[in-house]
């Protein structure tokens, strides 16, 4: 939980040689954050409860034995602080060659997840990329799920229980969990099941704030092999009226996926289903790519946007003219964007006179 | 709703009615779960045992239809045990003690005859809300689409002002929008009954606002509903434009909806696929899509935000505004040389008063909750805080009214509508999109077991649904989901076409459809 250090009383702590204030239950963690003092974590979602489990986020405190893990540790007036030593960086860099060494891969695609990136630009960071440690590896990837949305590849987890913690402290659905203990350390379903045959309402959470890319989004993924840069647009969810902030992915100019914005004022980066993967009706092959018009045939023909049109208003001045005013009516959508439901009331307000406007609100 | 969303974290007491939220609203569901986990307690009523009910403390399974029935009983449960906040009823309302008054013949034993629910359930739910320090209400249209919708949503407001639960961080009364611009089409004036930013048609003094503001003598009068509209057509109504919905599909009573279209001289639909509505229509003009189309839309709790256009439109496919003014300008008329939905925007800003400390530029990070009636206001997360909108806010004296269709020998089931968490609306886009059939594939109407058996029926086998409108075939999912005697069908399948069905009765106040209602027969096929 961060909370706001203008509120309650002020304590003071040092923090790399520096004096800053904190408010009381504040984490090591939270106060270096708000300092601008990176430190690194795996385990660790501002989301949910402070963890403990990766141990990268250790830092030294004065008087203490051994170095604490920060996102655990609350802060105590006069504490005093190293993020950063000769000591720390030795000890997050094994740590992370311990968990490379594990993992078949390290570079995923970001088409994965929102945090697929995390280790790999870790790795990276500390220079961790080596085959140092040998031996036994933990996590087994499910080829048997068959969902079309949620990859389980296993074999890059680190069991940093990110996936079973945001399912069960965000979402509440408490889905996945873990089996078995050490290098028998694995996640999955009650029963070791499918996740469809599980409390799962593919909401993705566990996708996206997975650190490898062991869960991964199988719908954005598709766009892999595609060339060219991948984008982000912020937009809002078009489904029900949360208005959940939410990223677009753009390969050219294609809509490839959909990641939640993780500091969206109304979702603060939680999704459902349908926010997460049902986004590529956009792209559907049925969708309307010209106006039509019906023949005297009776059936619906392609015709130009000036055809068209010229045969929408005919028919609206037709009515006007042979039945009045109050014979033409506006519905305006739900769906559309202010500017369509603005401009529909004004079409029959201005063009007409009257009142003559409804929106799909009623049914 | 009266209070943001991140206010749902903070009740200690949470009453859900009417409203399947883990299904329809999922991410706002997520923040009453946490307050759960916090240690909030919740109440559910509902007909059926939805998800959300199972993770109430106290579920109350109400008979469909009965809302009014149960909050009259929890009123007098509340002003009988002393839990009326007098401080807050003599300050901030009016016609508190006439209501209180009122409710001194609704026994909690009285609404259980009516309700099914136990009374001594009903006291506790009193009881609870009563005793909350912060209450808060959620609903959505388990609420509204009856023909008594309006005194449902009325009687919710009675709880809230005895109570005191309304105006504060954590409580209010909360109706969850579900569509993700619905509050925005009323918000930019597309209601028979208000000019954008919600100024009442039958005040002359915005008729004439809006007159000068278009160059057109508007009527100072209500119009008509979209319902009535369909009733009138091919007599009085001739021509309709429709933007971007599956009319057909989605409204009550299907055969009396498609024969209105069909009889008009002229329909213009604007949509982004040929939907069932638009394959009746004279012209189908293809509009851009979300993800294609920039603009604006405000969400349940009023917030205003950006949509962003990220790849470029299907086709020859053009904005709604950008059609629709089009049309405009070839009847000749003016106002519409618009450029870009930023001009639209910053007209209504222009136009509204809850919009006028708004525009195009501030609302880039979404952190605005109407109203905002000036450039330096911060927003109004909170609705009702020191004063109500008309000054007190007013008790209604109001009593319980059966549906407009109960069950009887020939239709002896009730059937309620609604929606499911994979799928939305009639699928226009849900349905479009890979893998969510792998989810959910079809219909199924949800019966009780013990009526699967009773009833002759095959958990998994087709059977026969009537009512007085019409019949169709549904396939059967046994379920204790359903309470014995009333079944549920969403109408999200064309194939499943339930609105068939539906449309027994219509509120008068706001004309929405009993959707929530209606008598059936389920028959082996």
């Amino acid at each position: 939980m961060i909370v706001d250090a203008t509120q309650g009383r002020a304590l003071r702590m040092t923090l790399d040689g520096e004096e800053v204030r904190f408010s009381d239950g504040e984490t090591i963690y939270e106060v270096a954050t708000r300092q601008h003092t990176p430190i690194p974590t795996l385990c660790y979602d501002p989301r949910l409860e402070p963890f403990g489990g990766c141990r990268m986020c250790v830092v030294e405190v004065e008087g203490a034995r051994t170095p604490v893990a920060s996102c655990t540790t609350p802060a105590t007036a006069g504490m005093v602080v190293r993020t950063k030593n000769v000591a720390l960086e030795k000890h997050r860099k094994t740590l992370l060659e311990l968990v490379v060494s594990e993992n078949r891969e390290v570079d995923v695609d970001p088409l994965r997840g929102y945090a697929s990136q995390e280790v790999a630009t870790l790795v990276d960071e500390y220079g961790a990329r080596t085959g140092r440690f040998q031996g036994q590896r933990s996590g087994t990837s499910n080829e048997t799920d068959d969902n079309p949305f949620i990859k389980r590849d296993y074999d890059l987890c680190i069991s940093c229980y990110r996936c079973v913690r945001v399912c069960a402290e965000q979402e509440g659905d408490h889905a996945i969990a873990v089996m078995n203990r050490g290098f028998q350390t694995q996640i999955t379903t009650e029963f070791n099941g499918r996740l469809k045959d599980s409390a799962c309402t593919f909401c993705g959470q566990c996708v996206q704030t997975c650190p490898t890319g062991a869960l991964g989004d199988i719908k954005a993924m598709r766009a892999e092999p595609l060339p060219g840069e991948l984008k982000k647009t912020r937009t809002i969810c078009p489904y029900c009226g949360v208005g959940c902030s939410v990223d677009l992915l753009t390969k050219g100019e294609r809509l490839v996926g959909v990641q939640p914005a993780m500091d969206g004022p109304a979702n603060k980066g939680a999704l459902c289903i349908k926010g997460q993967f049902a986004f590529d009706f956009v792209h559907h092959e049925e969708r309307l790519k010209t106006p039509l018009v019906r023949g005297d045939d009776g059936e619906l023909h392609e015709a130009s946007w000036d055809e068209a049109l010229d045969r929408a208003a005919d028919g609206f001045r037709r009515a006007r003219e042979e039945h009045g005013r109050y014979s033409i009516y506006g519905v305006a959508s739900g769906r559309a964007p202010h500017e369509a439901a603005y401009t529909m009331q004004k079409f029959i307000r201005a063009g007409f006179g009257t009142n003559y406007i409804d929106n799909c609100s009623r049914a | 709703m009266s209070n943001p969303l991140i206010d749902m974290e903070k009740p200690d007491v949470i009453f859900c009615i009417g409203t399947n939220m883990t299904e329809c609203h999922p991410v706002a569901a997520t923040g009453l779960k946490k307050a759960i986990a916090h240690g909030s307690r919740m109440i559910v009523a509902d007909p059926r045992k939805i998800p959300l009910a199972r993770l109430a403390q106290l579920y109350l399974p109400i008979r469909v239809g009965s809302d009014v029935a149960l909050l009259l009983g929890m009123a007098h449960v509340i002003a009988r045990e002393g839990l009326v906040d007098r401080q807050f009823m003599d300050s901030r309302t009016s016609g508190g003690d006439e209501f209180i008054e009122h409710v001194k013949p609704f026994t909690p034993e009285w609404a259980a005859e009516i309700t099914g629910v136990p009374a001594k359930d009903i006291e506790t739910a009193a009881i609870w809300y009563g005793s909350a320090e912060q209450g808060a209400i959620y609903y959505t249209l388990g609420i509204t689409e009856h023909i008594c919708g309006v005194d449902n949503v009325q009687s919710l407001c009675n709880l809230a002002l005895m109570t005191g639960n309304i105006g504060r961080e954590g409580t209010g009364v909360n109706p969850m929008r579900g569509q993700n611009n619905i509050q925005g089409a009323g918000d930019c004036g597309a209601v028979p009954s208000h000019f954008p930013g919600f100024q009442s048609c039958a005040e002359p003094e915005n008729a004439r606002k809006f007159s000068e503001a278009y160059g057109t003598e508007i009527d100072a009068e209500k119009g008509i509903t979209k319902v009535t509209a369909l009733n009138q057509c091919g007599d009085q109504i001739r021509a309709l434009l429709i933007d971007g919905e599956n009319t057909v599909v989605s409204d009550p009573e299907r055969e009396h909806c498609e024969h209105a279209l069909k009889s008009l001289d002229h329909l213009v639909v604007i949509d982004i696929f040929l939907t069932e509505t638009g394959e009746l229509a004279d012209v189908v003009l293809p509009a851009t899509s979300w993800g294609e189309t920039d603009g604006v839309c405000a969400n349940t709790e009023r917030r205003v935000q950006r949509l962003r256009a990220a790849v470029p439109p299907a086709g020859q496919a053009k904005p709604d505004w950008w059609i629709v003014s089009q049309i405009a300008q070839r009847i000749g008329t003016p106002g519409f040389e618009y450029e870009s939905a930023k001009d639209i925007f910053n007209e209504l800003c222009g136009l509204s008063p809850i919009y006028a400390g708004l525009d195009w530029d501030r609302i880039d990070q979404g952190e605005y909750q109407w109203p905002v009636p000036d450039k330096d206001h911060p927003g109004t997360p909170i609705l009702h805080v020191r004063e109500f909108k008309n000054g007190r806010g007013l008790f209604k004296i109001l009593g319980y009214r059966d549906p407009a269709e109960v069950i009887d020998d020939d239709f002896p089931v009730w059937l309620t509508t609604g929606r499911r968490l994979q799928s939305y609306h009639t699928r226009t886009q849900t349905g479009r999109s890979q893998g969510i059939d792998y989810l959910l594939s079809e219909e199924l109407l949800e019966v009780h077991p013990h009526d699967v058996a009773s009833w002759g029926l095959v958990d998994g086998g087709q059977c026969h649904l009537s009512s007085r409108r019409g019949k169709i075939m549904a396939k059967i999912k046994a379920t204790d989901q359903s309470p014995r005697g009333t079944v549920f069908c969403s109408f999200s399948f064309n194939d499943t076409p339930v609105n068939i069905l539906t449309g027994s009765g219509y509120d008068p106040v706001t004309e929405t459809a009993e959707l929530k209602v209606c008598a059936v027969r389920v028959e082996p096929a």
